[in-house]
């Protein structure tokens, strides 16, 4: 039987992954992929907590569904948000849009 | 004991398209690797007993998602990734150092003081699609709306995020006339 500590670790190295493409990346778009990756390793967290501690009911599938949904939702707007800097700015790469940068 | 191996080998292959994800010189060849991380995290949904959000996680994340980063790394023509060190040199050295030493603090604190050996066994219309969505649509139904009320929301963001921007070109062209 595979044990709960194993989708954990694999869920854990996931989230690490991610966290450092989000960080170490600049282009902007690289930076969402890794934002996806961590949501992903949430999603995997959420399911696997669900199957193992409480599997009665689908309280854990439908909330996989909703973070799901909210990932969508983030993924619409931030790309969104890209096409609009890349519009003002000329670029998508997060180090050259410095306006606030005192 | 062909779950175990079915898990070690889609385990293995997350990881390893994530890890591909982090080294790839091309955005599209990330997006790549990322549509076969999910394909492989679908599979570990299906081990864990939950085939609707495997199919869902298919049709949403592995087509709908990647299908919009695929079209806006094209659009902004933004497919290789520069990849130069910060401000200071060790900065990447050390960030993967540090992200190792959490992994390993979380894989043994997850793995020694988290195990639990035993698995319930599952009741019997088990996470099928008829007995989830009576579960969405009777216990849930407030979280759905809200959910579907931040997806509205979240498609009219980005319509105006795009359209704004468009309209003050258009005054800015005219002011320069």
């Amino acid at each position: 039987m595979i044990p709960l500590g194993a989708y954990l670790m694999v869920s854990a190295a996931l989230f690490v992954i991610g966290a450092f493409g989000a960080l170490a990346r600049k282009s902007a778009v690289a930076i969402l992929i890794g934002l996806e990756l961590m949501f992903n390793a949430a999603l995997l967290n959420a399911v696997a907590f669900w199957r193992y501690l409480h599997p009665q009911g689908f309280d854990g599938t439908v909330f996989a569904i909703v973070i799901l949904a909210v990932a969508a939702a983030e993924v619409a707007v931030g790309l969104a948000l890209f096409i609009a800097v890349y519009r003002r700015f000329g670029t998508a790469e997060a180090d050259e849009i410095a306006l606030l940068r005192g | 004991m062909s779950l175990m191996v079915l898990f070690v080998l889609m385990g293995a292959l997350a990881l390893a398209a994530a890890l591909g994800l982090l080294f790839a010189r091309n955005a599209v060849y990330a997006a790549l690797f990322l549509v076969l991380n999910m394909l492989a995290l679908a599979v570990l949904y299906l081990t864990l007993g939950a085939p609707f959000l495997a199919m869902v996680q298919i049709t949403v994340y592995a087509g709908a998602v990647m299908v919009l980063f695929l079209f806006v790394v094209m659009l902004l023509g933004a497919e290789t990734l520069r990849e130069e060190g910060g401000p200071i040199a060790w900065q990447r050295p050390l960030a993967a150092i540090l992200g190792g030493v959490l992994v390993g603090t979380l894989s043994y604190i997850l793995f020694v003081e988290a195990t639990t050996g035993k698995i319930l066994p599952p009741p019997e219309d088990y996470a099928t699609p008829y007995a989830l969505s009576v579960k969405l649509f009777q216990d849930y139904l407030l979280p759905f709306e809200v959910a579907s009320v931040l997806l509205l929301v979240a498609m009219l963001g980005a319509l105006v995020l795009v359209q704004i921007e468009r309209k003050r070109r258009r005054n800015d062209d005219q002011t320069s006339d």
